[in-house]
């Protein structure tokens, strides 16, 4: 199904949680909010639940104004940060209960029928009378899943949904989770902080800052290209140079320049991620020297501090002879550049 | 740091302090709490068991014991549904004067009784605000049962809410909202999710309550006019055996209401342990990462 916001507001007493949101996702996409804290994403989320209401503007679910239609009578399935399962009911009632309480009346063995199904779909065979409080939490976040997708959602709403898992479950979750949603084709949306998980999952992410859509767009699309500071910041790590633009020229110090076609002339900054900079033993570059060598798996990660002051960290190839204490020069093969704020 | 070899001294951690104040304990407790319960029942089978049997089978004692009970069976329930009903509306919405009622609740606490039984008597007495409309339209407040189950109400008000507020706090309204988002209306989700939920809190509450408003002397002492066979409940009653001189009858009529006392601390000990086991346990590791064995 279809959702689309428009110019949504809403106000906690003084705090705009979300100050004039337009969204538009087709039926069957996998969407990612992704921000930092306090930059709305998570209410947006519930307002899209029905879970909290909007101040001023309007969400529809395909062509029906869903915008005062209550969470019970909504038709989303919401899977919460901390899964809130019932904690007296085992996983088999957890999963039954929305088909319980449902005003479409279905006997006991249909409800069993289809908590069987869906433990199965979750992975969760042979669970049924455990208690949350005995699962792991991988566990519990395929029940929380197994219970909202039970009401057959028109929506799947996650909030942070593998913000509580180790890294190894959470890796094993997100190519499981995408595997799903490809199976299901529920139109699904989904809160995240981590960058790579919203890059890893989704058709589209959506990122967001105070209350602002920053950047709207296919994981290509925002890292490639991303529209400012802010998204480029988020999207990962990356260096900050100051710069001078003139004609489409940004000039930095010790005359290394980098294209800045259609950026203002004046001051500039130059972003460059850490795969982008290359180290080299001889002129011409930004002099430099290390600090220190990190190893990583397939790569070394260079933290140097160039001559001006500024501390920089620079990929390199797993082989690469970088040492600490060397003294050289970086070069640019790759930036991006927005013209300051004034 | 302190392994079972190498024991750091702590403050006061020699054997000699330690023997004293665990002495020093037992035998303050033993003044203070267990002389005065072996007296009562000492004193009351005092003239053997025949004379306990007839000062508690007499029908005054009986008739107090009988109001002390319909009084619980009122005020009980009506504090319950109270109880439930203020730590819902406190912890599950957001109000203007939502701390104010959290501190009113907490009045009856802090307030002694018989200030409670003065202020109904003003209210609801001959001489008080409703005392001649009361009249008029013939309804009895002081001096009956409705004064009585008034001024207990009043005591024991917070007791329910006050187990279930702290708790209800700390669990949020997440899994309302779960229920909710499920499709489950309000009284749905508040019979199979909230209360379920508070179970053992609210157990214990209504332990305590049901405790307080049996032994409740000085708002009911006040509102009741102690008239024997009619408004006089137990622990007036002890009150009255005790001036009539009536040594064994007051220690009779006491140990009632001291075992009424003991069935609610076992009761209450009970209640902590079943609570206890049903918190969250520790998840187990050994099935975590569930995923990977099965790719494995």
């Amino acid at each position: 199904m279809r959702i689309r916001l428009a110019s949504v507001v809403k106000t906690f007493n003084t705090f705009r949680a979300v100050r004039g949101v337009s969204l538009d996702i087709p039926s069957g996409e996998l969407v990612a909010l992704l921000g930092p804290s306090g930059s709305g994403k998570t209410t947006i989320l519930r307002l899209v639940a029905g879970l909290e209401f909007v101040d001023s503007g309007e969400i529809y679910f395909n062509e029906e104004n869903a915008t005062d239609i209550p969470v019970r009578d909504r038709g989303v399935g919401f899977v919460f940060q901390n899964y809130a399962l019932f904690p007296h009911m085992t996983v088999a009632e957890n999963i039954g209960f929305g088909m319980k309480v449902s005003a479409v009346k279905r006997s006991r063995a249909q409800i069993q029928e289809r908590v069987r199904e869906l433990l199965g779909i979750t992975q969760l065979d042979g669970l049924d009378e455990r208690f949350p409080a005995q699962l792991s939490g991988g566990q519990r976040q395929r029940v929380a899943l197994a219970r909202a997708l039970a009401v057959d959602p028109r929506v799947l709403l996650l909030d942070e949904p593998f913000g509580a898992l180790d890294a190894n479950v959470r890796h094993d979750l997100r190519r499981w989770l995408r595997g799903l949603h490809e199976e299901l084709g529920i139109t699904t949306l989904f809160v995240t902080h981590d960058q790579e998980e919203a890059l890893d999952l989704a058709d589209r992410v959506v990122i967001l800052d105070k209350g602002h859509i920053i950047q709207d767009g296919t994981p290509e699309d925002v890292t490639r290209r991303p529209v400012s500071a802010f998204a480029m910041q988020f999207l990962g790590d990356v260096n900050k140079f100051g710069a001078i633009v003139t004609d489409g020229i940004a000039a930095l110090e010790h005359g290394v320049t980098v294209a800045a076609s259609g950026v203002r002339n004046g001051p500039a900054e130059v972003y460059v991620r850490p795969a982008d900079l290359q180290w080299s033993a001889e002129a011409p570059g930004l002099p430099a020297h290390i600090l220190r060598v990190m190893s990583r798996p397939g790569s070394r990660r260079i933290v140097a501090r160039t001559d001006s002051g500024e501390t920089v960290e620079i990929d390199v190839d797993q082989d690469h002879p970088a040492a600490t204490g060397d003294a050289g020069y970086l070069r640019i093969a790759r930036a991006t550049v927005f013209a300051a704020d004034r | 740091m302190s392994g079972p070899g190498r024991r750091v001294p702590l403050t006061g951690d020699n054997p000699a302090f330690r023997r004293a104040l665990i002495g020093f304990v037992l035998v303050v407790s033993a003044i203070v709490i267990v002389a005065p319960l072996v007296a009562i029942f000492a004193q009351a089978f005092s003239l053997g068991v025949d004379v306990f049997a007839k000062t508690v089978g007499d029908p005054d004692t009986q008739h107090a014991i009988l109001l002390t009970v319909v009084t619980a069976l009122i005020v009980v329930p009506v504090n319950t549904v109270f109880g439930l009903a203020a730590a819902w509306a406190i912890t599950k919405f957001d109000f203007p004067g939502r701390r104010f009622l959290l501190v009113l609740i907490e009045i009856p606490f802090s307030i002694s009784p018989i200030v409670a039984g003065v202020a109904y008597l003003f209210v609801y007495g001959l001489q008080g605000l409703l005392g001649p409309t009361l009249q008029d339209a013939e309804i009895k407040v002081i001096f009956a049962l409705p004064g009585i189950v008034l001024a207990s109400m009043f005591v024991t008000a917070p007791f329910v809410a006050r187990e279930l507020i702290p708790l209800m706090q700390a669990q949020g309204r997440d899994l309302e909202e779960a229920a909710t988002s499920l499709g489950a209306g309000g009284w749905r989700t508040f019979l199979s999710v909230t209360v379920p939920n508070v179970r053992w809190a609210l157990l214990y509450g209504v332990v305590l309550c049901n405790a307080r408003v049996m032994g409740e002397f000085g708002a009911v002492s006040i509102v009741s006019g102690s008239i024997r066979g009619q408004t006089n409940t137990l622990p007036l009653h002890v009150e009255l055996l005790y001036h009539d001189y009536n040594t064994v009858g007051a220690f009779a009529a006491a140990s009632v209401l001291t075992v009424v006392a003991i069935v609610t601390l076992v009761a209450k000990l009970l209640i902590e342990r079943r609570g206890a086991g049903r918190s969250p346990q520790a998840v187990s590791p050994a099935d975590q990462p569930a995923l990977i064995k099965r790719a494995a």
